[in-house]
């Protein structure tokens, strides 16, 4: 039983919930992730990364945006109800190795997968620098304990509303700029955000690592709904991936396929919000 | 094509068999009078119809036409039909038990070497098995004149009644079993019995395999494979689902840490190959395995109650010739496609899929291009598919596996609007399993390396079914279950 141990509100969409998976919590490795259903008869399958956990305690944490029907009837659950089904921990893990400089680059609800990596770089000797940006003020997770992690730590609005009033792009490219530049960059967010960042870091060849997260069926390469191009190759990223050279990837080909079900998930979060969440 | 309805087979059956009846009444019947009683067929659904449902579209014969069809069995002595099924069930004498209208005693019979009768008689290609070497067709000079041994196995088994099978005194020994397929489920039950505990994982939220996420439920109802997993549930096998083995806990935590005393790998294929060809990654091109998992494990037909979406194609591409994409394109029917194509580079003849499958496809609007082979995929400017360029082929000489090879004629290349294409081209192994487990041996294919008996290179654990056949059928999983289950009984006992 995925029990919900804590249930937090982290924004106006975003939630945090800490749910009882002890062999998931135990195997979990940075840069993983999990499936996770609602209803095991007519839900829908739904990826989302680990964001913490603890295997002595046996919980894992999510953090997911309330955006579509899975993820809102998740919102909706309290501390002591279940989560009816939980897979994981799937996917390839991070590479983590002492390299030097980490930029950890992060868009909105990507900092919640990119907690974990950013542990797990920082407890191999990295010294870790971390973007944290968001549109705006309201929508920016994980502050407190980005802060407590990174030897230094840059937020970034597009509004102003918080830190500086920028895309996560320009600090980042004025690291690429420096003397010394990063090691390596990583950079999880919405799709576009790691195009920009990937076109950013490109220009000065530094290695940069995205995590995608695309649609996806059962997660263990048996449906091949997660395909990417990545160097002209077709990748799963719920197998090869969630983690890519970010410049190997084809961005655009993953966006388009990301709207494949554009209409019909709009229908759905429309019958979702007059039928289910008065 | 005509369609006869159930109603006038069941009148026209009650009639051959009430003649046949007064007939054996008198004496035996030559093998001459035998050979001339008329096949029976298996009663469907109108084929308008069904083109809007998801409901099984056979029924099963009426009891009279299963009596009628026993009766057309020559009670072969040398049974070239028992060599002719992978798992050699006694054919002739679980038909004669039908003849006595004995319907659990065939049932029984049939139990004695398969473990799913319900399903095999649904799906197995009985055509190029049992009823291939059948003297009735072979006598005929049509295989598909032989007697209907498949129809008349799924008649048993669905008027056979249940039993849970007996479970020996508990072992306090403990096999994991990877995966819930045929070749699972089989292993399963047969260890189960020794009195050995068995867990079953399952990564997805449903058991079945292939038999839930693969074939629809127009073909093989979902109610029979639950039957099936209840049996084994009720025999005390655990199921735990939503476990994916090789990333929740490897085979070595299972062994070393949970404490199971042997494994058995039914993993399945699960690796959907695709084309490589231009244009493969577009919107609206998928995996056959995709299309029918969203449509049948995630029940996205259902389009009222199901999260899951899928899209609702206008015209579709189905890339294949084998039993899946009969499923992935029948399936398309029922979600209102107007235009289905199916793309096969031989012709009809060398169809992999079974042949009754390809009739009802037919029969339902679905419509072949033979000797056509898919050159590219193109797309609009939203990076969706809008057509598929096809080249023409013909037939040249045979290659290693006996068939034609399809040879392209150059320059004939000409396209068909679709908006959807849904490879089916087959299955490679998943390579989940194997890759976090260096311990298994794996030929160049990525299936595991197993011997006759289905023990692998790694100790205590064996594998069978698609894992190690590669894709293949249900039976032949079965079979494997079976033989790596004897031998897994026998390993424990020492």
């Amino acid at each position: 039983m995925h029990t919900i141990l804590k249930r937090e509100q982290l924004s106006e969409q975003v939630f945090r919930i800490r749910v009882v998976a002890p062999l998931i919590a135990e195997a979990r490795q940075a840069g993983q992730f999990v499936l996770v259903q609602v209803d095991t008869e007519f839900g829908e399958r739904i990826p989302l990364t680990i964001a913490d956990a603890d295997a002595e305690q046996g919980w894992i944490t999510l953090i997911f945006q309330a955006v579509g029907g899975t993820t809102m009837r998740l919102a909706a659950l309290q501390e002591g109800d279940a989560v009816p089904a939980i897979l994981g921990p799937l996917g390839t893990p991070t590479h983590v190795e002492q390299l030097g400089h980490v930029v950890c680059v992060c868009g909105g609800i990507g900092a919640a997968p990119m907690y974990p990596i950013a542990q797990a770089m920082k407890a191999a000797g990295n010294r870790v620098t971390i973007i944290l940006g968001a549109r705006n003020h309201d929508l920016i997770i994980l502050q407190e304990e980005m802060r407590s992690l990174a030897d230094d730590l840059i937020l970034v609005t597009d509004d102003g509303s918080a830190g500086r009033k920028a895309l996560v792009t320009e600090p980042l490219k004025e690291l690429c700029q420096a003397p010394s530049p990063p090691d390596l960059v990583v950079a999880i967010g919405p799709p576009i955000m790691m195009k920009f960042a990937v076109e950013t870091t490109r220009p000065f060849a530094v290695r940069t690592v995205v995590s995608l997260n695309t649609i996806m069926v059962d997660g263990t390469g048996m449906c091949g709904g997660c395909r990417v191009t990545v160097g002209g190759q077709t990748r799963f990223v719920c197998m090869d991936g969630p983690e890519f050279d970010g410049h190997q990837v084809d961005f655009e080909n993953m966006m388009k396929r990301l709207q494949s079900y554009k209409t019909q998930e709009d229908a759905a979060r429309h019958t979702c919000k007059i039928g289910r969440n008065p | 094509m005509s369609h006869t309805t159930p109603e006038s087979l069941q009148e026209l059956a009650k009639e051959q068999w009430s003649s046949l009846e007064t007939q054996l009444s008198e004496c035996p019947l030559t093998a001459k009078q035998r050979m001339a009683i008329p096949q029976q067929e298996m009663p469907a659904q109108d084929p308008a119809a069904r083109r809007t449902n998801m409901d099984e579209v056979t029924y099963g014969y009426f009891e009279e036409q299963a009596r009628v069809e026993a009766e057309r069995c020559l009670q072969c002595k040398n049974a070239p039909c028992i060599a002719g099924c992978p798992v050699a069930i006694d054919i002739p004498r679980f038909i004669r038990k039908i003849s006595e209208a004995d319907y659990s005693g065939a049932l029984a019979v049939i139990s004695e070497t398969s473990l799913l009768p319900s399903i095999c008689g649904r799906v197995c290609p009985q055509e190029v098995q049992c009823q291939e070497p059948c003297t009735v067709g072979k006598a005929k000079k049509d295989p598909f004149l032989s007697v209907s041994i498949g129809r008349l196995e799924r008649f048993v088994a669905d008027h056979g009644g249940r039993s849970v099978p007996q479970v020996k005194p508990e072992t306090g020994k403990k096999v994991a079993i990877i995966g819930s397929g045929p070749a699972a489920i089989t292993a399963a039950a047969d260890i189960r019995r020794e009195g050995h505990g068995v867990t079953v994982f399952e990564a997805f939220h449903k058991p079945g395999g292939v038999l839930v996420y693969g074939i629809p439920e127009f073909r093989l109802p979902k109610g029979i494979v639950e039957e099936e997993l209840n049996t084994l549930q009720q025999m005390g096998v655990e199921v735990r689902t939503n476990f994916l083995v090789g990333r929740t806990r490897t085979l070595k935590d299972l062994l070393e840490k949970d404490g199971y005393n042997a494994i058995f790998i039914g993993s399945g294929a699960g690796l959907p190959r695709f084309m490589e060809i231009e244009g493969e990654n577009l919107v609206g091109v998928f995996a056959a395995n995709e299309y029918l998992t969203r449509s049948n494990l995630m029940k996205a037909y259902d389009r009222e109650r199901a999260d899951t979406p899928i899209t609702r194609p206008r015209k579709v591409a189905v890339l294949g010739g084998g039993n899946v994409a009969m499923d992935a394109a029948r399936t398309a029917v029922r979600l209102n496609a107007e235009e289905v194509n199916v793309i096969y580079r031989r012709t009809r003849t060398e169809m992999p899929a079974r042949a009754e499958e390809v009739d009802h496809a037919e029969e339902e609007g679905v419509v072949f291009h033979f000797l056509r082979n898919p050159a590219r995929i193109l797309g609009d400017e939203n990076g969706q598919v809008r057509a598929i360029e096809v080249l023409k082929y013909e037939l040249g000489e045979p290659d290693d596996s006996g068939r034609r090879r399809p040879v392209a004629i150059p320059g004939s290349e000409y396209e068909i609007e679709v908006d959807t294409v849904i490879v089916s081209i087959g299955n490679d192994s998943n390579p989940l399993l194997t890759t976090t487990t260096p311990e298994l041996e794996v030929n160049k294919r990525g299936n595991i390396v197993a011997d006759e008996s289905g023990k692998t290179s790694m100790d205590r654990v064996w594998a069978g079914g698609d894992i190690v056949l590669g894709a293949a059928t249900v039976i032949l999983a079965m079979g494997q279950g079976r033989k790596a289950a004897a031998a897994i009984n026998e390993a424990l006992l020492s």
